[in-house]
């Protein structure tokens, strides 16, 4: 088997197990910028990914095609609304936020395996029927070489999600909105005191945070698992900070990140149809994204700095 | 300063009510009869001798993985790796159990000892990280959960098993299991670990408030640089309560090891210890005495729930519901507090 062939196999399919680590991850980066940790990201993942699927089999015969579309909109929402939680208690109950993102772990876990049991009498749903179709993006696929290898034969949310890593750069570092968001979570008093609402925009980032984390596990469930119960989602969430750190809080740094870790987690699943991959215990490669991170975090490949106000509530008039 | 002390003791007792209030909503929306579900989980918990026997044996690692999480906490650090430490500490008690043949005395002791070591080993990367690097513990502490989980799965199937799915039984020398124990109630899964997670609620407790290594932890916990001024190593006491907070998880894996399974399985997944062990922590106030008793509630209600789906019909996941919420009502306590001070004023 030659290089070319070798990365036939690696690409698409690193492509394919990123998607929902980026969507979460640029979450994460929405919500972190603001000041608000949130550890909560696998919950979010773990909601959307229930929502999509229930979605998908109730409404499968009623909307055809379109289903997996609604359902992943559907699940944004509700992601969107089950992260309130976590601002209600981080921001306006000034909770610990990490104590506060394990209770929403702890929930959306709880939560959505108590209702599938009550919908479905059994702690596992039904495969989904219809999921997304698989494209070649016109022009880009006919590239020679690259062609193939990145824009050919994926699924659309991949593609939808490397174009949000770029969207959200721009909103974030070249619009007003991106400015306040980002400057509420490095000093949220002198954001204050220019006239910014710290409180609101932290709200508002930690739902964009949780309309992500909830596409982030729709697409999980709907392309990868295609059915949900107590294992679908497992530590991608986690996966997903690691990736946001890894990228050092930035859009773009989360996307390689996230397509880094796809890289990890294919080769640990194909790895053994990889010539010289073949001798390589699967362990290593199952371990390689969390090793990477904490070499990262430690400093070996590049300073990593958190946002200032990370972690800490803000209370007005406190200096 | 009585008046304070009464609020500390209300905020838990008030979250947990909150969250039984909220789980007989959560009931009564999904049309189960809340009253039915509790009395099962009440009697699934403490309905006969077995069911009493399986709940303190539940509560056995609560205990210690409460007090590892607690103790980190007390000392100004958030050990959400207790899981992981948990894991590599059921594996190492496990390995020692099998590959020796030494008398009981020696055996037992060296399975828990290996077991507190491979715990404080797996905590002191993030606590080394931490003091030298300033590297936030609970990104590395999650980071090392995955690690734990993944290695010792791999242990299991290249070293203590010929690539099966669990180890060999550990010898009896090694065992925590106790005849005794199970026939008085009804052969349950109740073991000698109890004893054990109590004396190490003692040890934390007058570790921290009764040594002036305690002490000096707590400082450094409390204020780094007032710390420092003093004259305290801050760098060591860090790497330290890391130490210490992981050998308390090692021995929770320990419980699982030589008492409750007596060998160790790959797992798919995590225990759920561990993660459980940062709510028992929560609630009890991250007291060594207050850790005790919400370790004993949350192992009723664990034990509990598995009573629900066959007489009353609620699904397990109940409890979960209810274990988060109970987390969020802590951790919100700040809303509790200003409703007792709103009551306290209204009293006057």
């Amino acid at each position: 088997m030659g290089v070319y062939e070798t990365l036939q196999i690696i690409v698409p399919s690193a492509i394919f197990f990123a998607a929902p680590l980026i969507f979460t991850a640029l979450g994460g980066v929405f919500s972190e910028r603001s000041g608000v940790v949130n550890i909560g990201l696998e919950g979010l993942m773990v909601i959307g990914a229930f929502t999509s699927v229930v979605f998908n089999l109730t409404f499968a015969d009623r909307f055809g095609e379109l289903t997996p579309w609604l359902a992943l909109l559907v699940a944004m929402i509700v992601g969107a609304l089950f992260s309130l939680l976590h601002a209600v208690a981080s921001i306006t109950f000034r909770a610990d936020q990490v104590v506060s993102g394990v209770a929403i772990n702890f929930l959306a876990v709880g939560l959505s395996l108590f209702l599938v049991k009550k919908m479905y009498g059994k702690g596992q749903t039904d495969q989904i029927q219809i999921g997304f179709d698989k494209i070649d993006i016109p022009v880009l696929s006919d590239i020679p070489v690259l062609g193939p290898l990145f824009f050919s034969n994926g699924y659309i949310p991949s593609y939808i999600a490397i174009a949000l890593a770029f969207i959200v750069w721009y909103i974030l570092f070249k619009t007003p909105f991106g400015l306040r968001l980002r400057a509420v979570g490095e000093h949220p008093m002198a954001a204050d005191t220019m006239g910014i609402n710290v409180t609101r925009m932290r709200y508002i980032a930690v739902m964009i945070s949780g309309a992500l984390g909830g596409i982030g596990g729709a697409v999980y469930a709907t392309i990868i698992s295609r059915d949900f119960s107590h294992a679908t989602i497992s530590g991608h969430g986690f996966m997903a900070l690691a990736a946001m750190i890894f990228g050092k809080w930035h859009p773009l740094g989360a996307m390689g990140a996230a397509l880094f870790f796809g890289v990890a987690q294919s080769l640990s699943i194909i790895g053994q149809t990889i010539p010289f991959l073949k001798n390589v215990p699967t362990v290593y490669l199952l371990i390689a994204p969390y090793v990477l991170t904490i070499l990262a975090l430690a400093g070996f490949i590049g300073r990593a700095d958190a946002p200032k106000a990370l972690g800490t509530p803000y209370v007005k008039g406190k200096r | 300063m009585s008046s304070n002390r009464l609020t500390n003791f209300l905020v838990p007792v008030f979250a947990v009510l909150l969250g039984m209030i909220a789980g007989s909503i959560v009931m009564l929306v999904s049309g189960y009869d809340p009253i039915a579900g509790y009395s099962a989980l009440i009697y699934g918990a403490f309905g006969d001798s077995y069911y009493i026997g399986e709940t303190i044996r539940q509560t056995t690692p609560y205990i210690l993985a409460g007090l590892a999480v607690a103790f980190a906490f007390r000392t100004g650090l958030f050990n959400i790796g207790v899981e992981g430490q948990l894991i590599v500490g059921w594996l190492a008690a496990v390995w020692v159990g099998v590959s020796f043949d030494l008398p009981k005395v020696i055996h037992l002791p060296l399975a828990i000892l290996a077991a507190a070591a491979a715990g404080a080993l797996w905590a002191f990367i993030p606590g080394f990280l931490k003091a030298r690097f300033k590297v936030h513990e609970v990104i590395i502490t999650i980071m090392m959960n995955y690690i734990a989980l993944h290695v010792s799965n791999a242990v299991i199937r290249s070293v203590l098993s010929d690539k099966g799915f669990k180890s060999a039984k550990i010898h009896e020398s090694a065992s925590l299991q106790s005849e005794f124990l199970q026939s008085i109630t009804d052969y349950s899964t109740l073991h000698y670990g109890i004893i054990i997670a109590l004396i190490g609620a003692v040890v934390m407790w007058f570790l921290l408030e009764k040594t002036t290594k305690g002490y000096e932890l707590r400082a450094v916990g409390f204020n780094q640089h007032a710390s420092q001024y003093a004259g305290m190593n801050v760098p060591r006491n860090i790497i330290l309560a890391m130490v210490i907070s992981g050998a308390f998880a090692g021995v929770a894996g320990a419980m699982e090891g030589l008492g409750t399974f007596g060998n160790i399985s790959v797992k798919a997944g995590f225990t759920g210890v561990g993660f459980d062990g940062i709510a028992v922590a929560l609630l009890g106030s991250n007291n060594a005495f207050g850790i005790i008793l919400s370790a004993f509630l949350f192992g009723a209600l664990k034990v509990g729930a598995l009573e629900m789906p066959s007489s009353a019909d609620v699904p397990t996941e109940l409890v979960d519901i209810v274990i988060a919420l109970i987390i969020f009502f802590v951790a919100s306590s700040y809303l509790i507090r200003l409703l007792l001070s709103r009551f306290q004023k209204e009293g006057k």
